[in-house]
């Protein structure tokens, strides 16, 4: 257990210097440069700049200097606002999105298994057509629909009862942060809603099962004991790349509801060419799912014994 | 054995009818009688996955959509001669089956102020003096004497207060003038007009005066002829009635045909959505077939590689590549979101690939083949190759609704195609600003997308059910 979870540290921090070197690559090979706006019109200013940010050196210099600077966690200063560090882009826009992405997770995990569960139970029933019909509309109606659609009938809701039921947009309190969360994680629980009802119809046919209730026990106790725990498995091996989604997914609800996350910093970073903080914001990015997604599969191996003896 | 009774007994034979041995049955069969062969036709792998498909009602559904998709991008605008960046400036954000005449009227001339049309401008305080038209809506008012200045608003609501009149449209100054002239970007509605008289300290003197004015939509001959809306203009005289141009689903809040915009914004979410797949699977069949195929150190290293690829994070990178690529003014940024797309995306159908070919080489019947002498063409061509098709396919079709997806979300936070390139994600992100007052012109687009990424995941589940058994899926 121990020598894996090494060896998977230490395949994640390969994988992050490939993303931090695929980053530098591609930023080097953006038309125009970052001093290309009017502050650099004299020649003895852009001489200067060049100089401060190491861009006169060579390539391959510039290279190390840029890893050198981002294994001291050093993002460098945005080119566009002043006085403001990456790292402080960062540390006061990634909680934002982390809370939206995690509560996302949150909801799409548990809407996922339960209505999953449900519909594996009810087979061919009135609930298993129902949610199943809610599934496919998830699976095929992108989210920007869906949060536009949100805001909507919340503002009829709250106009309907006369008071702000839940705000329709911004960010600071729980409430702020409900409707967001549940459009960003609803493709991902569509999306485990199927993964869980194969799974379960799987498990609700086993062996085990079967004897478990010639055993005599309680149908609540096989749901609880033997069904649930077995079905949620493979859920959870996909529950790494789905919170990769989910978090780098979430922009376009940040940008759909004003909420001040780091996603929606990206863009605005982007369209303003901001070389250091989309670096350092990709970069970041990029350590973070990786760390994830390995995370998330070190707990497999926990819960599921099978895993860890392979 | 005499003429006692057999029944053929089977755990299954429940449905089957159960039949009576006779002697006869004993009897050696005469030489000449057909032997034991087949019943059926022989039906190749291919047949039988398309006789399956065939019974999947949702999956033929979705076959029929997809049939009716590429009529509508590739028939549609043949039929549909719009152009979808043309401006009907007389028609913005009008909503499907909207009232389209308009009457025919002369050039607009300058207003006095004092001359009044037939049936208007009698009676007391604020009231209209000719017909309101889309052209101009004329007023006038008493005078008041101690008035310095007239205040006017106007408001499509009718006004709940005197505090709330409106937006402010003109405030007269000029000795003697109570009269005015509205030109302002008018259309075919209801107006709430309001006046009202303020002193030198900009107090108001009395209660404001409102008066409705229900605008015609008129056009000019001049207009009439610019727009090829007639074919004889001799013919035309004021007051005739004129059809303006139709648009089946509306305009957009520039005026331009929803039905040539959604038929543009299908050519670039199919081309992206079905050509980006094609090669980014291609190269990715490529590439996990040789890493597979030849296997050991290279394959290690290959895949190693495809891991990194896998573990950028997709969106981020998609923009990035946006920029990369800079859009130049004029271009329409397709090609780019192409490029980003296949670079981005072809490892998860290598290391499928990949997976498929190390596990059919392993096959018992791979290894007879090999036996039997086949050579490397052979074993590619005759087992390799049929045998990891069906899982391509499938790979193939799910891959189309992602890459639709993904190129809704980017055109959508503007990262996309640039204007005026029509998309469903750029008309949808055009129309949620107008979503209030203008619903449809989200609601089409959307239903665009949904509906076509609908149809291709259908159509996955069929293929995936009806070409491998072994990853049916229970849904």
């Amino acid at each position: 257990m121990w020598s894996y979870t090494l060896k998977r540290i230490l395949q994640g921090i390969i994988t992050v210097w490939f993303i931090a070197t695929a980053t530098f690559v591609a930023m080097h090979n953006v038309p125009g440069d970052p001093l290309s706006s009017d502050r650099a019109a004299n020649e003895t200013i852009r001489a200067n700049l060049e100089a401060r940010y190491g861009l006169d050196r060579p390539l391959f210099e510039q290279y190390l200097m840029y890893m050198g600077n981002m294994l001291r966690g050093d993002f460098g200063i945005s080119f566009t606002q002043q006085n403001r560090e990456v790292n402080d882009i960062i540390r006061e826009h990634f909680p934002v999105s982390a809370t939206l992405g995690v509560l996302a997770v949150v909801f799409a995990a548990l809407g996922g298994i339960l209505m999953g569960a449900l519909t594996a139970l009810y087979r061919n029933r009135l609930p298993d057509y129902i949610i199943m019909f809610l599934v496919i509309l998830g699976i095929s109606v992108p989210s920007f629909v869906f949060a536009a659609l949100g805001q909507l009938s919340l503002v009829n809701l709250n106009a309907m009862m006369g008071f702000s039921v839940l705000p329709v947009a911004g960010w600071g309190t729980v409430s702020h942060m409900l409707l967001p969360a549940l459009v960003l994680g609803l493709g991902t629980m569509a999306y485990l809603t199927r993964l869980m009802r194969s799974s379960m119809l799987e498990v609700i046919s086993s062996d085990y099962v079967r004897t478990a209730r010639a055993k005599g026990v309680p149908p609540a106790r096989i749901f609880t004991r033997h069904q649930l725990r077995n079905a949620v498995m493979p859920v959870i091996t996909v529950l790494g790349p789905a919170i990769a989604a989910i978090t780098t997914g979430g922009f376009v609800v940040e940008l759909v509801f004003a909420v001040p996350g780091l996603g929606r910093y990206f863009v605005q970073a982007v369209q303003q060419l901001d070389y250091t903080v989309i670096m350092g914001t990709t970069v970041f990015y990029g350590t973070f799912l990786v760390f994830m997604v390995i995370l998330v599969d070190l707990v497999y191996g926990w819960i599921d014994p099978r895993v860890r003896l392979k | 054995m005499s003429d006692q009774t057999l029944t053929e007994h089977q755990s299954t034979a429940g449905a089957r009818p159960i039949r009576t041995l006779r002697p006869v049955d004993f009897e050696p069969l005469p030489a000449s009688a057909p032997t034991a062969g087949m019943v059926r036709p022989s039906r190749s792998y291919w047949q039988d996955a398309w006789a399956r498909l065939k019974a999947n009602r949702r999956a033929i559904a979705s076959l029929y959509i997809i049939v009716f998709l590429m009529l509508f991008t590739f028939v549609g605008p043949l039929i549909w001669r719009v152009d979808p960046a043309l401006q009907d400036v007389d028609q913005i954000s009008q909503g499907p089956f909207a009232d389209r005449s308009a009457i025919l009227v002369a050039p607009f001339e300058r207003w006095d102020g004092i001359s009044l049309e037939q049936g208007f401008g009698d009676g007391d305080g604020l009231r209209l003096a000719s017909q309101p038209t889309t052209q101009q809506v004329r007023m006038l008012w008493d005078a008041v004497p101690e008035a310095s200045a007239y205040r006017l608003y106007r408001n499509h609501f009718e006004p709940q207060s005197a505090l709330v009149l409106g937006v402010p449209i003109a405030s007269i100054t000029r000795d003697g003038v109570h009269w005015y002239e509205d030109r302002l970007d008018l259309r075919a509605r209801i107006y709430y007009y309001s006046v009202v008289a303020v002193d030198e300290l900009a107090q108001p003197l009395g209660q404001p005066q409102t008066i409705v004015a229900d605008v015609r939509r008129v056009i000019t001959l001049d207009e009439v002829v610019a727009r090829g809306l007639t074919e004889d203009p001799a013919a035309l005289q004021p007051g005739d009635a004129i059809e303006l141009s139709l648009h089946p689903l509306g305009t957009d809040y520039l005026g331009r045909d929803m039905l040539a915009r959604l038929m543009a914004g299908a050519r670039v979410s199919l081309f992206i959505g079905l050509l980006a797949p094609l090669m980014f699977v291609a190269i990715g069949v490529l590439y996990g077939a040789t890493a597979g195929f030849i296997g050991g150190k290279v394959d290690q290293v290959m895949m190693r590689f495809a891991d990194f690829v896998v573990a950028l994070p997709f969106l981020l990178f998609m923009i990035l590549f946006q920029v990369v690529f800079g859009i130049g003014p004029g271009e329409s940024g397709i090609v780019p979101m192409l490029i980003a797309l296949v670079v981005l995306s072809w490892p998860a159908t290598s290391r499928l690939v990949r997976g498929q070919i190390l596990q059919i080489r392993e096959e018992a019947y791979v290894n007879a083949a090999r036996l039997l002498g086949g050579s490397h063409q052979y074993l590619i061509w005759r087992h390799m190759i049929p045998n990891t098709l069906g899982v391509i396919l499938v790979t193939l079709t799910f891959a189309v609704p992602a890459a639709i997806f993904t190129e809704a979300f980017l055109s959508f936070i503007g990262m996309g195609v640039a204007p005026p390139t029509a998309s469903w994600g750029s008309m949808c992100n055009e129309g949620l600003k107008t979503m209030l007052t203008h619903p449809h012109e989200l609601i089409f687009p959307a239903v665009m997308i949904s509906m076509t990424v609908l149809a291709f995941n259908l159509l996955g589940d069929g293929l995936r059910d009806a070409l491998d058994a072994k990853m049916r899926s229970s849904v």
